[in-house]
């Protein structure tokens, strides 16, 4: 089986701050892979850096047979076949949950509109929201604009998809609606990288957690697993998340 | 000694028409240039965002006046001596609402936050489909109250086209205090006038804005 | 057809430019600190005055916002001259721009001092500050280094605008400029000389402005940040 992500000794600095200090993993298709760790440790900094959000300094990142670390990445295609969904979930706040679906197939991937607003119809309702469509964003619970997001991401039917915290801006009870359809998506097949603090969430849908520290991957372990670090450093982290 | 009368006042009134109409060209004109200058202040290229910049910074370091003086002597320079007056008058105010429009909406574009960008450009989506798509819809709704607010500014500084023979509100309240020489009433009449058309705009931008202030809470 | 530029016969004049370049000074800088006392005091009077006067200064601010700088200057110069009192151009164009200025810095002064949160005013309440102690150190201090880069905005402007007091022939630079074309037939050269003058005022205005700010918004200087 071919890695559909791969991180292979990724450094990478802010100013004098080493964020990333060789991390290297892989990830599968179909594999959830959850990433933790205090804030700071450069989890969501290695996620940026799949997405080519961020440049790396050394070392080299394949993403679905994309070079990221190259000169010549075509980052448009790249993010055709990776979505990312946000803490802040930046929909557009001029546009309907509807329309904040279509947008995207319809100017990139080129679908009528007929073709765009079933799909997004689709979309929402695979998170629960049909019925929202044609709700603005303001008009939603942070739950709601979440799930919107996702959606939005999954109309672009991307092949990995990554979560940056996406619950930490939400409430505990808004929380679990939106963890309920990232759960729902990796029953479905879909290959996750999620950063995330929602530790029973890992340990339940996580293939592997890979917990950083300092810039590295202190320890990889499976999802079910997790009470079980070995590790003190993981087993402190666990224990105080718990 | 002709004394201030009816025929005055609509004299002014005519006169006040050719405001508008000089604003209008203002104002259209400057808003197509100031949107191009405003693309090129965000561009991805250094050099169209430093002459974007240049442009900006000597237009608005610039008296209106002597950029009227130039546009006027500039144009009998190159030939056009006879022109009418309001062809260096629109040029001159379209230049100078250009480098305060592009400026206005530079910053409204700006004022968009980066993690919208970002979004659209995790969507797949273009340079060009990102700003016009995600970008300027947002950037428009908060331009409108400071655009409707500069063209008071517009309407306020046509009154300087009269130095290159372009009668309209003030030169003609100057023509008639120059023959009637009552100078309180003249101009105090020229005065309303503007105010009358200038305050519903400026009102209306107050309104705009704190509309949108109550929107974003 | 070719344009002969002649720069040359604009040197005898220089004396002429540089005297025109300090008198547009001289008017700005009167005008920005007659404006910047008079509308500051309008802003409070607008904020936390009593009604009639909060109503009288609003009326003030939106007639000068409303009408252009050059009727304002007509009605000053000929206005001050129909009563039979003599006064000097250069008089009646300060005054103008000075009824002018403070309108406009009333207004970036209100949205400043409006700006400043109730619960400030309530913790220095809470601390036994005077209401004049409050509003100096709590309100109109943190007030005015907010908007001073609005503030500085409009003062470069007031000092471009003073050009249109060459309308009433006050002897300021655009007034020379006049002049001298007249003189040497060399308009267009005069024009781009003095456009250039005031490019350079206008830097050298907004440089002093900057290094005056520095100097007295010790937190900016050492943080770096806005307030």
């Amino acid at each position: 089986m071919s890695a559909v992500v791969k991180l292979s000794n990724v450094h990478k600095s802010f100013g004098a701050l080493k964020v990333l200090d060789g991390v290297s993993f892989e990830v599968n298709r179909g594999e959830v892979v959850a990433v933790i760790g205090q804030s700071g440790s450069g989890k969501s900094t290695a996620l940026r850096c799949i997405n080519a959000l961020e440049t790396i300094e050394q070392g080299s990142i394949e993403v679905c047979g994309h070079a990221i670390h190259s000169d010549k990445l075509d980052k448009r295609a790249l993010r055709l076949d990776v979505g990312i969904v946000f803490q802040s979930y930046n929909l557009f706040p001029h546009l309907t949950a509807e329309q904040n679906i279509m947008l995207a197939p319809t100017c990139v991937r080129k679908l009528g509109k007929k073709e765009a607003k079933d799909l997004a119809r689709e979309c929402l309702a695979r998170v629960g929201l049909a019925e929202k469509a044609d709700h603005y964003p303001e008009q939603l619970s942070g739950g709601q604009q979440q799930r919107v997001a996702i959606a939005r991401s999954l109309a672009m039917q991307p092949k990995v998809m990554l979560f940056d915290e996406v619950t930490s801006a939400l409430d505990p009870q808004l929380t679990g609606e939106v963890l309920k359809v990232m759960e729902d998506l990796a029953r479905g097949g879909m290959t996750m990288i999620l950063v995330t603090h929602e530790m029973s969430f890992a340990r339940k849908v996580a293939t592997n957690v890979i917990y950083m520290r300092q810039g590295k991957v202190w320890e990889t372990l499976p999802g079910h697993q997790l009470e079980n670090p070995s590790t003190p450093e993981l087993r402190e982290f666990v224990g105080s998340e718990l | 000694m002709p004394t201030f009368g009816f025929n005055h006042v609509e004299f002014l009134l005519v006169a006040a028409l050719w405001t508008l109409g000089l604003s209008a060209i203002a104002f259209i004109g400057g808003g197509i240039l100031g949107f191009v200058i405003a693309l090129a202040r965000v561009s991805s290229s250094a050099l169209v965002r430093g002459l974007a910049g240049a442009y900006v910074r000597i237009v608005q370091g610039t008296p209106l006046l002597i950029l009227l003086f130039l546009i006027y002597f500039g144009l009998a320079i190159v030939g056009f001596n006879n022109l009418p007056a309001i062809i260096a008058a629109g040029a001159g105010l379209v230049i100078y609402s250009s480098g305060f429009l592009g400026e206005i909406w530079r910053g409204c574009i700006e004022s968009v936050p980066k993690t919208q960008w970002e979004a659209a450009e995790c969507l797949a989506m273009t340079r060009w489909q990102r700003m016009t798509r995600v970008i300027l819809p947002q950037a428009a709704r908060i331009a409108t109250a400071p655009t409707v607010g500069f063209l008071v500014q517009i309407i306020k500084n046509t009154s300087l086209a009269s130095v290159v023979g372009f009668v309209e509100l003030s030169q003609a309240g100057k023509l008639i205090n120059n023959s009637t020489f009552q100078p309180f009433i003249v101009f105090i009449t020229v005065a309303v006038i503007y105010f009358l058309i200038c305050y519903p705009l400026s009102a209306w931008s107050r309104g705009l804005e704190r509309r949108l202030n109550v929107g974003r809470r | 057809m070719t344009y002969e530029f002649d720069f040359s016969s604009l040197l005898p004049y220089w004396r002429e430019f540089a005297e025109g370049v300090w008198l547009t000074l001289q008017l700005s800088a009167i005008s920005t600190v007659l404006g910047f006392v008079g509308g500051a005091l309008c802003a409070i009077a607008r904020a936390d005055g009593p009604p009639w006067l909060q109503r009288v200064v609003g009326a003030y601010v939106e007639v000068i916002r409303n009408t252009p700088l050059l009727v304002q200057v007509f009605l000053v110069y000929f206005g001050i001259a129909i009563l039979g009192i003599r006064i000097d151009a250069n008089l009646a164009a300060v005054l103008a721009l000075v009824v002018n200025v403070v309108a406009y810095t009333c207004e970036i002064m209100r949205a400043g001092i409006q700006s400043v949160h109730k619960a400030q005013i309530e913790a220095a309440d809470c601390l036994g500050l005077t209401k004049t102690q409050t509003y100096w150190h709590v309100v109109l201090r943190p007030a005015i280094e907010r908007v001073y880069p609005a503030l500085v905005s409009q003062y470069v402007l007031l000092m471009l605008a003073s050009s249109i007091t060459s309308q009433i022939s006050a002897e300021e630079l655009t007034a020379v400029a006049n002049r001298i074309q007249s003189d040497t037939f060399r308009s267009f050269e005069t024009y781009i000389v003095v456009g250039l003058l005031y490019l350079a005022l206008s830097f050298v205005v907004r440089g002093a402005f900057s290094v005056f700010g520095m100097l007295v918004f010790t937190r900016r200087r050492r943080l770096g940040t806005p307030l």
